[in-house]
């Protein structure tokens, strides 16, 4: 045993490839990224020759790693919540096909949207999907779950969700790790193919099979070592009892380092309802508290109707945003009527701070391209810009204000072709370079078959920058793509955004937005942050 | 021993470099450690702040409650105070006095000033400044860890070994200007 000190993330990608691991499939998103940094940069992933390159969006990386496990090898998806609507196709089914070789699917929550548009639940996911979910509580659970997580998944010829939330997944701490790796599993050839060929009557027959098998994960997890009650339940009723799953419990235990409460801790999903049932006849009260959305919470109401159940929905807790240890600490007072949670503000909130939102960084290129587009919209009635996923979208801060909408990957360019059907013009689309790939292919080639009256500006960066500057998929290759997507050549401009250039950005904008049809222009200029990091490696060589 | 650290700052001043070396001195000590960190969005010139907890005993959140921190580490003296309801009564705040402006909306630095001294235990300096004069330029981080030694407890000797430790593979000049940088913050006042 060697002691590491791993962010949650760390922990995950060792325990991954620990497990065997041939490999990780992904596309950048706060707060998975780190993932499958970790095993680019890893020597035993490089010596195995572990797949970690990055993938185009979610959708090809969860495909590609169900291929992987088709051949019998154990594959890791990574992903932000929002990236499992993006494969969301893919991963309800993989339940339907099963699995040969292992295949976790790993997401990373963010609640409070840290980083993110929304903070969805993904367990609610792994339930309708009917695949077996873990949530681990600390790093030493996450790396350990890991193993298990492949093996389970063999075992039940099923993929399983690993749910971490951004605590879990930035968050440090010393891990104890295995000296000897597992080895990688050998290719075969076991996948049936009438399991994996989703034609009506295959997928009917496995359907059949899957819902079948839920009694057998929900038992599995009544008895995996991960869910436990501790301190057994005494004699006569307890006064209250505390659910609390993943980093929630850590939560409860920091409120209560010695609690004389019973706590049923959750790691492992379908929820337990035997476990859950136990608690809740030997107490008069049960508190719920988990990261997320009232996922366990709904589910108990549903089953316990009658039982006396405080959470997130009755007020104890707050009914959004992330949990801490102080109102956790509250919900435990309020639930026990006491204050047996004590520590408290001393000093009172500062009156004078202001607050400090991210912005672009000094010396960016986009912030040269929203210079540029600000200075010709003017001259424009009721201009509508629609903005994207990425860096660029703090254009809708000041002194910028440039943006109208932000939705999802890949938004811009197929709401502003929406807008130009309304009767919008100008519409502009403001996209960067991997978004573009990401999920804004597609959306352009509608715009082209209709030639609609739009301008795409694809800001390439020529990385992902938002995550920390990762390759770009699409680099080199956007006006080839532009072309064969049928982009008229006299439509489509390349421009380096500098004050310098300002002249001809301008132009290439107001004659764009005079053309009544599909242009892209592509302002690029490599992301200052990435450029001083090689300029830095350059130094270093040199 | 349990010491509750808040590091906090501008994204991009260096913030996880002092948990670095604070998290090395710790493994070496064989403490627990919890740090939950910030990446993503707000890395880029947003207020960013790092919980880092060691202790003796097994650490349950990785967040500190409120009222809970044992010392405040700061880049930049408003961030400082961003964080005022999670110190202890007698925790201390270790801040940066030189301002980090890129809002518009940045209080006068004399009321900055004002309600850091009102409160009992802070050591407020110049970093970059020392930084300069004393030819070690890119370590003013480091010098603000030499400050808040005394108020993390873990003895100086082992902070110096997590330096060498975590700056060795850049070379010996940079781990002396470290080492340098330790000693200005101890002995700055």
């Amino acid at each position: 045993m060697e002691k590491q000190l791993l962010l949650g993330d760390e922990a995950i990608a060792l325990g991954a490839l620990h497990a065997g691991l041939s490999g990780v499939y992904a596309y950048p998103g706060t707060p998975s990224t780190e993932i499958t940094e970790f095993i680019q940069a890893n020597t035993l992933a490089k010596e195995r020759g572990v797949h970690s390159r990055w993938c185009t969006n979610e959708k090809t990386a969860m495909e590609a790693a169900l291929g992987m496990s088709f051949m019998g090898k154990r594959a890791l998806v990574c992903m932000k919540h929002v990236g499992l609507n993006v494969c969301a196709d893919p991963f309800v089914n993989s339940a339907m096909t099963g699995v040969n070789g292992g295949l976790v699917v790993l997401v990373a929550d963010d609640p409070s949207m840290h980083s993110s548009q929304d903070e969805q639940d993904s367990r609610f996911y792994g339930k309708f999907a009917m695949i077996p979910t873990f949530e681990p509580s600390s790093q030493q659970e996450a790396y350990d779950m890991m193993e298990e997580a492949f093996d389970y998944s063999e075992k039940q010829c099923l993929p399983v969700l690993m749910r971490v939330t951004t605590r879990m997944a930035h968050s440090r701490a010393v891990v104890n790790v295995k000296d000897e790796p597992r080895k990688e599993n050998e290719k075969n050839y076991n996948a049936v193919s009438s399991n994996w060929v989703l034609l009506p009557a295959n997928a009917r027959r496995r359907n059949d099979i899957v819902t079948a098998q839920q009694a057998q994960l929900e038992e599995d997890a009544a008895h995996s070592k991960y869910n436990s009650l501790s301190p057994a339940l005494a004699e006569g009723k307890a006064k209250l009892g505390i659910i609390a799953s993943g980093i929630a419990y850590n939560y409860v235990s920091e409120c209560l380092p010695d609690s004389k409460f019973p706590i049923l801790k959750i790691s492992q999903y379908p929820l337990p309802k035997q476990l859950v049932r136990k608690l809740l006849e030997g107490c008069d009260k049960v508190l719920i508290a988990e990261e997320g959305q009232p996922f366990i919470e709904e589910q108990v109401r549903g089953v316990f109707e009658s039982h006396n159940i405080g959470g997130r929905l009755t007020g104890e807790l707050p009914r959004t945003g992330e949990l801490t240890p102080d109102c956790v600490g509250r919900a435990i007072n309020m639930a026990t009527n006491s204050t047996l949670f004590t520590l408290q503000s001393s000093h009172e909130e500062s009156k004078i701070v202001a607050s400090r939102p991210p912005q672009l960084c000094q010396g960016c290129g986009h912030r040269d391209v929203y210079t540029a587009l600000n200075e010709v919209l003017k001259e424009y009635d009721n201009p509508r810009v629609f903005g994207d996923i990425g860096c660029y979208t703090l254009g809708f801060l000041p002194p910028y204000k440039a943006i109208h909408s932000c939705v999802d990957m890949g938004a811009s360019i197929t709401m502003a072709k929406g807008a130009a059907d309304a009767g919008q013009w100008p519409a502009v689309a403001i996209i960067g370079d991997s978004t573009f790939t990401h999920s804004g292919m597609t959306g352009l080639l509608d715009a082209v078959n209709e030639n609609a009256d739009i301008t795409v500006i694809i800001s390439d960066n020529l990385t992902t920058a938002m995550t920390g500057g990762q390759d770009s998929a699409g680099t080199n290759k956007f006006e080839a793509i532009c072309r064969g997507l049928g982009v008229p050549e006299e439509h489509l401009h390349v421009v380096v955004p500098l004050p310098k250039n300002m002249e001809e950005i301008t132009q290439t904008i107001r004659n764009e937005i005079n053309y009544h049809g599909v242009s892209v222009i592509i302002p690029r200029r490599e992301c200052i942050q990435t450029f001083r990091r090689h300029a830095k490696e350059k130094k270093a060589q040199s | 021993m349990k010491t509750d650290i808040i590091l906090c700052g501008v994204g991009g001043q260096g913030i996880l470099s002092i948990a670095t070396i604070i998290g090395k001195a710790a493994m070496n000590e064989n403490l627990y450690i919890k740090q939950a960190e910030v990446h993503g969005m707000s890395q880029r010139g947003g207020d960013v702040q790092s919980n880092l907890r060691i202790s003796s005993d097994p650490i349950a959140s990785d967040l500190i409650p409120m009222g809970g921190a044992d010392v405040i580490i700061s880049m930049e003296p408003m961030e400082a105070l961003r964080y005022l309801p999670y110190l202890k009564k007698d925790g201390w705040i270790i801040t940066s006095s030189a301002p980090f402006i890129n809002i518009q909306k940045y209080p006068d630095l004399q009321d900055i000033e004002k309600e850091l001294s009102s409160i009992k235990n802070v050591t407020s300096i110049d970093i970059e400044k020392l930084a300069k004069d004393n030819g070690v330029p890119r370590s003013a981080n480091v010098i603000l860890l030499g400050a808040a030694q005394h108020a993390l407890g873990i003895e100086y000797e082992i902070i110096e070994d997590a330096i060498r430790q975590v700056f060795g593979h850049k070379g010996d000049a940079i781990v002396e200007a470290n080492i340098k940088a330790l000693s200005l913050g101890k002995n700055a006042k």
